[in-house]
């Protein structure tokens, strides 16, 4: 990599401003830093003159895509644009995370993020400081961090690289999670070949805070000072930002493995303390937190959204490796650090708690009225931009947007001609065959690599359709998330695989009682300069918005990452979607597992013969074509206030929505959870099949005792829902078997040995025995 | 008033939280300890709770061992001080000395986290008078570093002074000598315990409630000592 950083600081003489203003004809190397020639003559413009080397990594890494949302914010504002009303909302979109108010004093901020490209290039580190990037943006805001979810996609489950990739990732996760004593309570895990050479690595975080505790990114008040602490600053994740995150895997290239940050998180484990007991003692103006860009960033935002100016000494910056150029160190993103504004009559006693945590934190600059960021290295001036044009000003593309070519055609193949079976034997053995297969099988390999039990709130944590967190232990109060998504559906319809993608999570967020109210999202897809992809962006952006306004749940942060994509072929467009719920008292959880014999299971909403995209279509016949399962969100919208009703006065013992794999595999599913058998019978006006299979949304499952079915029906029925009765919760322990009369009957012990089956077999046996 | 019981915030302890309310639920009362104060604060006993204290580096467990809190407290458990170690806490008893054996690498290479059946093996420590001897009990187990290793003497010798506390059943996620998951000090007032009976304290956030009785049994020893 041939950056102005690579040369011996030492040794070389220091680009200042007042040798960039006599020397306009230096040629300078914006191409590899990732700028276009256009954005590169637009730097000159608002400066007047050649950028310092120091300004041009300055611009690179905050125009870059990762950081400057330059292809996408268009298109994102319409989040805003149609947002619906909504009272919960305490800060929007815009800032580090949204923050909703859930009531009690309580307000809970939630965001997703992406690391695809660090993972994929180092799977252990990229997966692990993704993790720690999410964390300090919620405790940012002023938030206590209290669980993570983990929304993973890799490229087939039996491929040589997925091998490599996904141990490390699920192991950077863990070992960086649970080190930092974080419940992990939920997350995804899918296989497509179209991940394989890019992974997808999303994290979720959600924090808690009173009302009054809200912080925000901004460097007000001249005179306050800025302090930089946690971490010391080094050589690492030096333009992982600019380079990583923007720019295509393409064979043949140098390694960029030097590029990817290390995260500590005992480190992380004290910033967080440390930064909760300096907002207790309310000794913070503003705070940033140093991810992607990391001092450009920090400093540049903060100035850019308070006063408006400030001064950076970079000799104070303390650093790991002294031989850093100033370059380096605006560029470095050394994981674990935070930029703080701290009046000057405060600072001791920040200093005080920062020395109890043992945490280095130095006085690295003033915050002015200027409306200049200026930077000195030695003594000179590196740096003398207008912040505003560095982190909220940057370029905005309208990029072209053309519908595939191939569109009409993947569409046009329809699942119909897919050969089914007809027969009991044949029913039992497609079930058999989803069970096994990666993307439904029983994901414990992974799940029980991360601590679930920290911090002792943790209510729902797998199996179960969302995590649930108590946040208050004397009310019961407590929140609810789930994150889905589906890259296939999406693919054969980017408007409505996203409102699919939204209507899952809210779905799996009311299944266990809590009440749906925010949105965060994290658009995954490949390069915008594709306009196929530009395509499938727009629809899905579209297809969100509209969805949120629809169900009255307002998208309150998340993160757009391109470029996901190997040589020309991109992701399955995958828009990864959480959603937040609020839930009065977590003792009126319901939860998955089958209850006591004898209880009544029943099938809410209708169901379709809709495969296009389905589990069934992908893993048994390798096959994607059609259209997705019908978007009905008022429909979504009668079920979740059934289901949240029904939790509330204490009808239902158990519930689960059906999605990939169909009712069978969700019955399936609610049995092992409850290690009990039942005695299902379809729906007569259905065929076997589709009543099996079929993915139709706005469906659940749910269990009732047989003295609440009558209310329960009664509830549906008032509300124009369709409810059946489908079997009973039958025995439980060795004997329990899944009877599905007039078709097959299976032992629930050769169900869950299949089901347990896979994941160890690709990627070793589970802990000694 | 109840009897109060020491839990220790080490830079990096994780479950420091989760051990105080498990006193509380108890009936204890929990007293926060510092790791760099010297001061026990006159508690009647301690709990050494779970995490990865100084970031396990170096060791697991080896840094903490030489806090300045450990000062007091080795001394106090010498003289019979009622101590609790809790995973990160079990490692941290064997580096200072209090308890024999070390905690290695999971057998199975990877951090397990998961409900775990034990068998209750001794009753006749100040920690788990309040269950059977051959009691099953379900409590959550997560460490990647739980492997209790100790050399054939020395587990012989365990074996034959009662002291090995807790055996695991139903598989063991860490492949341990014996299938150890705790042993006790040969007064039985120290006790090392691998998985976390804090996080079972409370059917809605665990297993279930059969770690409530760790606690309760110390409280039973405390306030009949009165």
């Amino acid at each position: 990599m041939s950056t102005p950083a690579a040369t011996d600081p030492a040794a070389r003489v220091v680009d200042t401003v007042v040798v960039a203003a006599t020397s306009p004809a230096t040629v300078q190397p914006f191409t590899e830093l990732g700028l276009t020639e256009g954005e590169y003559l637009r730097i000159r413009d608002i400066l007047g003159r050649r950028p310092t080397s120091c300004e041009l990594a300055m611009y690179s890494v905050m125009w870059s895509e990762h950081c400057s949302y330059k292809s996408s914010k268009m298109h994102l504002r319409q989040f805003a644009d149609k947002a619906p009303a909504s009272d919960v909302l305490l800060v929007g979109m815009g800032e580090n995370a949204g923050v909703v108010d859930v009531g009690d004093g309580y307000a809970v901020t939630f965001k997703i993020e992406s690391h695809n490209h660090p993972s994929f290039v180092e799977p252990h580190q990229g997966a692990a400081t993704g993790v720690g990037g999410i964390v300090r943006d919620i405790l940012t805001m002023g938030a206590r961090p209290v669980a993570v979810l983990d929304p993973l996609r890799f490229g087939p489950a039996d491929a040589a690289d997925t091998a490599r990739v996904l141990p490390g990732v699920v192991a950077g996760i863990g070992g960086y999670g649970n080190c930092l004593g974080l419940p992990t309570i939920g997350g995804e895990l899918v296989f497509d070949a179209s991940y394989a050479g890019n992974p997808l690595v999303n994290a979720l975080c959600v924090g808690v805070m009173r009302h009054g505790d809200i912080k925000l990114a901004r460097a007000d008040g001249p005179g306050n000072l800025v302090v930089l602490f946690g971490a010391r600053t080094g050589g690492d994740g030096i333009g992982g930002v600019s380079v990583l995150a923007s720019d295509t895997f393409a064979d043949g290239g140098p390694s960029k493995r030097p590029s990817v940050q290390v995260g500590d998180p005992f480190t992380e484990k004290l910033l967080i303390e440390c930064c909760l007991e300096l907002f207790a003692a309310d000794l913070v103006v503003g705070i940033q937190d140093l991810g992607g860009a990391g001092i450009s960033c920090a400093t540049s935002e903060l100035a850019s959204a308070g006063t408006g100016g400030m001064e950076v000494d970079l000799d104070t910056v303390p650093l790991r490796d002294a031989g850093l150029s100033p370059e380096e160190i605006l560029m470095s993103e050394s994981q674990e650090r935070m930029c703080a504004v701290v009046r000057p009559a405060d600072l001791d006693a920040f200093l005080a708690i920062c020395a109890r945590w043992d945490l280095p934190a130095t006085v690295i600059g003033t915050v002015t009225d200027t409306g200049r960021l200026v930077v000195r290295w030695h003594g000179q001036t590196v740096v003398d931009v207008p912040p505003r044009t560095v982190a909220h000003d940057g370029p905005v593309y309208d990029r072209p947007v053309a519908r595939p070519a191939d569109q009409d055609d993947l569409v046009a193949d329809g699942p119909e001609a897919l050969p089914r079976p007809t027969d009991g034997e044949g029913l039992a053995a497609t079930l058999l065959a989803l069970l096994a297969a990666p993307n439904l099988a029983d994901p414990s390999w992974v799940t029980q690599q991360y601590d679930r039990y920290v911090l002792g709130n943790t209510v729902l944590a797998g199996p179960a359709d969302a995590g649930m967190v108590r946040i208050d232990e004397a009310s019961g109060l407590g929140v609810a998330v789930a994150t889905d998504g589906n890259g296939r559906y999406t693919r054969l319809d980017p408007y409505a695989g996203a409102q699919l993608a939204l209507a899952e999570a809210y779905r799996n967020v009311a299944v266990t009682g809590a009440r749906p109210v925010a949105v965060t999202n994290c658009l995954n897809f490949g390069s915008p300069q594709d306009p196929g992809v530009m395509w499938q962006f727009t629809q899905a952006v579209a297809g969100l918005a509209d969805a949120c306004a629809q169900l009255g749940v307002p998208v309150t942060g998340g993160n757009v990452s391109f470029y996901n994509q190997t040589g020309q072929t991109p992701i399955l467009p995958t828009p990864v979607i959480g959603v937040l719920g609020v839930i009065d008292d977590v003792a009126r959880r319901t939860p998955l597992a089958l209850g006591a014999d004898g209880e009544v299971l029943l099938l809410v909403g209708e169901t379709a013969d809709e495969l296009g995209g389905s589990e069934w279509a992908h893993a048994l016949h390798g096959h994607l074509g059609g259209r997705p399962p019908r978007v009905d969100l008022e429909r979504e919208r009668q079920l979740a206030q059934i289901l949240v009703a029904g939790s509330r006065d204490g009808l239902l013992s158990a519930a689960h929505d059906i999605s990939d794999g169909g009712l069978a595999v969700a019955l399936v599913e609610m049995a092992l959870a409850g290690d009990a058998g039942l005695r299902v019978v379809l729906p007569e006006d259905l065929d076997p099949f589709v009543a099996l299979f079929s993915e139709s949304a706005a469906r659940a499952v749910v269990v009732v005792p047989r003295s609440e079915e009558l209310r329960f029906t009664d509830m549906c029925v008032a509300r124009d829902v369709p409810v059946v009765r489908i079997g009973v919760v039958d025995g439980h322990g060795d004997e329990a078997a899944l009877d599905v009369q007039g078709q097959f009957s299976l032992p629930m012990a050769r169900l869950r040995a299949v089901r347990a089956a896979t994941l160890p077999a690709l990627f070793g046996s589970g802990p000694a025995a | 008033m109840s009897a109060r019981v020491g839990v220790v915030t080490f830079p990096g302890s994780l479950d420091d939280a989760d051990a105080r309310r498990a006193v509380g639920l108890a009936g204890g009362q929990a007293v926060t300890l510092w790791h760099k104060d010297a001061d026990l604060l006159g508690v009647d006993a301690v709990v050494l709770p779970g995490g990865f204290s100084y970031g396990d580096y170096l060791r697991a467990g080896a840094i903490a061992g030489h806090a300045p809190v450990m000062g007091p407290l080795v001394a106090a458990a010498r003289e019979g001080l009622p101590v609790l170690g809790i995973c990160n806490g079990f490692q941290v008893l064997c580096e200072a000395g209090l308890l024999p054996g070390v905690l290695t690498r999971n057998a199975g290479l990877r951090f397990v986290c998961r409900p775990q059946a034990l068998v209750i093996e001794s009753s006749a420590t100040v920690w788990t008078s309040r269950y059977r001897g051959g009691q099953r009990v379900v409590v959550p187990v997560k460490n990647g570093e739980g492997r209790y290793v100790a050399d054939e003497a020395t587990l012989d010798a365990l074996e034959a002074e009662g002291r090995v506390v807790a055996r695991y059943a139903d598989g063991d996620p860490s492949g341990s000598s014996r299938s150890i998951a705790g042993v006790a000090s040969a007064d039985g007032r120290v006790v090392g315990l691998m998985p976390h009976p804090e996080h079972a304290v409370d059917a809605l956030t665990g297993p279930g409630t059969d770690g409530l009785g760790f606690f309760a049994s110390v409280l039973d020893a405390l306030v009949g000592a009165r």
